[in-house]
C-alpha cells in the first residue's frame, strides 16, 4: 500500500496509449478533479489501515474527454464523418475562393481591354459544372452520414451487457440488468464496462430531459421522461472515459457528469461480483458507530446501503461508495475531506441539489466518515 | 494622461513586488511552495468546508473562513499561530483537538508544508 498520494500531470493522463494495466493498489484510479486543475490518485484509505484491501481494483488511465479521440467503433464513425466533412468543406472553400479570385482577375482584365467580349456559353458551362459538383458532393456527404449512423445505431450481439440508466437532477442511476433479479446491480455515476464487448444502454428519466454523452464512445442520446430509448456502444481500449449531461436540465446541469470505466473482461466480472455483494460489516468501533449514525439520522431515508436497513431511493445507492472515484456525479474527488464537506453542507458546493445540509455533531461526522470509507 | 499612466504602472509594480514578498516570506517560514499549496487544498477537499481567498472553489461555510489566517493569534481556538502548529493542525486535527469536526484527511508532510505556505500568504 502506497502511503502517499501522488500527483499525475494532466499530460500523462491524457495519453491514451500509456501502459496498461497500471497497478495502483488500493489507491485506485488516477484522475483529474473536475473542479480543479490538478490530477490525483484516488484517495488512500487512511481509516481502515488494518482492513484488507479486498476491493483493490485495478483502474485504467483516464482518457482525455474528446470527440476526436474515439475508443470504439461508434465514436470512430462519428470522428470519421467529422474528418470527411471537414476535408470536403475545406476543398470547397478553396475552390470557391479560387473561382472568386479568377472572376475578379477576369473582370479587371476585361475593363482594361474593352474589345474582349463576354462568352455566354462559358458561363452556362460553369454554372452547370458548379451545380453538378454541388449535387455530387452533397450526395457523397449524405452517403457518409448514413454510413456513420448505420454503425452508430445498429444493435450488436445478443451477448451484450445491458445497463439501464435513469437521469435524475443531478446524478445518474445505473442498474446492471440480469434475468435473475438477485444478480441485478444498482449503483450510481460510475459505469464499468468490459472492453471488446457490445454494451446496451437503456435510458429513462426521473424528472426532466437529460442527455447521455460520452464523446469518446458514442454520440448524444436524450433521456426523455416517459419515452424509452437505447443505444449501444463498445470500447476497444481500456480507459476511464468521462461523460456529461448534454441537455440543460436545471441549475446544476454542469455538475452532472459520469465516468465509464472500460476494463478487461476478467476485471469487469470481478467488479460486478464485488458490486452485487452487500456492504461489509464495519470494522472497528468508530465505523460501527458510523453505521448507527447513518441509520439513525436522515441519511437512510434517501440512500440505500444493501445489508443494512437503509433502503431509500431518492439519492444514489451507497453500498460501495468508497470504491467510486468521485462523489456528487463527478463534482468532487472521493476523498475524506471532500466527503465531509459534502455531507455537512452540499449546498455551497452544488447549490440546489436535493441533499439537505446535515449539521451532525462532530463525533458523529467523524464516525460516519470512517464508516463510509469502509464501503468498498 | 501620461502622469496618470505612470502612477498606475508604479502602483502595479509596487503591488506585485509586495505580493512576491508575501509569497517569499510564506515559503521561507514554512519550507513549502504556496503555488503548489492551492492544488493541494483542492485535492484534499479543504475547499469543501472553508472560504479561502484566492481559491476559486473554496466558497463553503462548514468551517470558519480562512482570510487573514496568517495574522491570526490562535489556530483552532487553542494553538499559537506558528508554522509548526499550522502544519500539525492541518495534518492531524483530531490529535490536537479530539472533539473537532475537521477530519484527518491524510495530508502528507510535504503537502502540509505547501498548504501552510499558501495559508501564510493570506494576510
Amino acid at each position: 500500500m502506497e502511503p502517499e498520494r501522488s500527483i499525475a500531470p494532466r499530460g500523462v493522463e491524457a495519453n491514451v496509449e500509456s501502459e496498461w494495466p497500471l497497478s495502483l493498489s488500493s489507491t485506485g484510479a488516477s484522475w483529474i478533479p473536475p473542479r480543479s486543475e490538478c490530477g490525483v490518485h484516488r484517495h488512500e484509505d487512511g481509516v481502515a489501515a488494518g482492513a484488507t484491501p479486498t476491493a483493490a481494483h485495478r483502474m485504467p488511465l483516464r482518457v482525455f474527454h474528446s470527440v476526436l479521440e474515439p475508443a470504439g467503433p461508434q465514436a470512430a464513425s462519428i470522428t470519421w464523418l467529422w474528418w470527411i466533412t471537414l476535408a470536403i468543406c475545406a476543398a470547397v472553400f478553396v475552390i470557391v475562393l479560387g473561382a472568386l479570385g479568377a472572376a475578379m482577375v477576369r473582370s479587371w482584365m476585361r475593363r482594361r481591354d474593352a474589345s474582349a467580349s463576354g462568352d455566354a456559353s462559358m458561363l452556362g458551362a460553369a454554372v452547370a459544372a458548379g451545380v453538378g459538383l454541388t449535387v455530387v458532393i452533397l450526395f457523397g456527404l449524405l452517403v457518409a452520414d448514413v454510413r456513420a449512423h448505420r454503425i452508430m445505431s445498429s444493435f450488436g450481439a445478443a451477448s451484450a451487457v445491458s445497463i439501464a440508466v435513469t437521469g435524475h437532477q443531478w446524478w445518474w442511476e445505473i442498474e446492471y440488468e440480469d434475468a435473475t433479479p438477485s444478480r441485478r446491480l444498482k449503483t450510481a455515476n460510475e459505469i464499468h464496462i468490459p472492453i471488446g464487448r457490445p454494451v446496451v444502454f437503456k435510458f429513462a428519466s426521473h424528472d426532466v430531459i437529460h442527455s447521455f454523452w460520452a464523446p469518446n464512445l458514442q454520440g448524444k442520446r436524450d433521456l426523455v421522461p416517459g419515452i424509452a430509448s437505447a443505444i449501444w456502444l463498445q470500447a476497444d481500449r481500456p480507459g476511464i472515459y468521462r461523460g456529461q449531461c448534454a441537455e440543460f436540465c436545471g441549475r446544476q446541469h454542469a455538475h452532472m457528469a459520469f465516468d465509464i470505466v472500460a476494463e478487461p473482461d476478467a476485471d469487469f466480472e470481478r467488479w460486478l461480483d464485488a458490486g452485487r455483494a452487500s456492504a461489509r460489516e464495519p470494522q472497528g468501533e468508530e465505523a460501527m458507530r458510523g453505521r448507527a449514525v447513518f441509520l439513525a439520522r436522515q441519511c437512510a431515508f434517501c440512500h440505500t446501503i444493501r445489508g443494512t436497513g437503509a433502503s431509500g431511493s431518492i439519492g444514489p445507492d451507497l453500498t460501495h461508495l468508497a470504491s467510486r472515484g468521485t462523489i456528487a456525479a463527478g463534482t468532487l474527488p472521493n476523498s475524506r475531506g471532500h466527503l465531509a464537506g459534502w455531507i455537512v453542507n452540499s449546498q455551497t458546493i452544488k447549490p440546489g441539489n436535493q441533499m439537505p445540509p446535515n449539521p451532525l455533531e462532530a463525533g458523529d461526522l467523524q464516525a460516519l466518515l470512517a464508516y463510509l470509507e469502509e464501503l468498498r | 494622461m501620461m502622469r496618470r499612466c505612470a502612477i498606475c504602472a508604479l502602483v502595479t509594480v509596487i503591488g506585485a513586488g509586495c505580493r512576491v514578498g508575501v509569497y517569499r516570506d510564506a515559503a521561507q517560514a514554512t519550507g513549502g511552495d504556496p503555488a503548489r499549496g492551492v492544488a493541494a487544498i483542492q485535492r484534499y477537499g479543504c475547499d469543501t468546508c472553508h472560504v479561502i481567498p484566492g481559491v476559486q472553489t473554496a466558497q463553503a461555510t462548514v468551517g470558519p473562513p480562512l482570510d487573514a489566517i496568517a495574522v491570526r493569534t490562535y489556530l483552532a481556538g487553542e494553538l499559537p499561530n506558528n508554522p509548526a502548529n499550522m502544519q500539525e493542525w492541518i495534518r492531524h486535527p483530531r490529535t490536537v483537538e479530539p472533539r473537532t469536526a475537521m477530519p484527518d484527511t491524510g495530508v502528507t508532510e510535504a503537502d502540509g508544508r505547501d498548504i501552510a505556505a499558501y495559508l501564510y500568504t493570506l494576510r
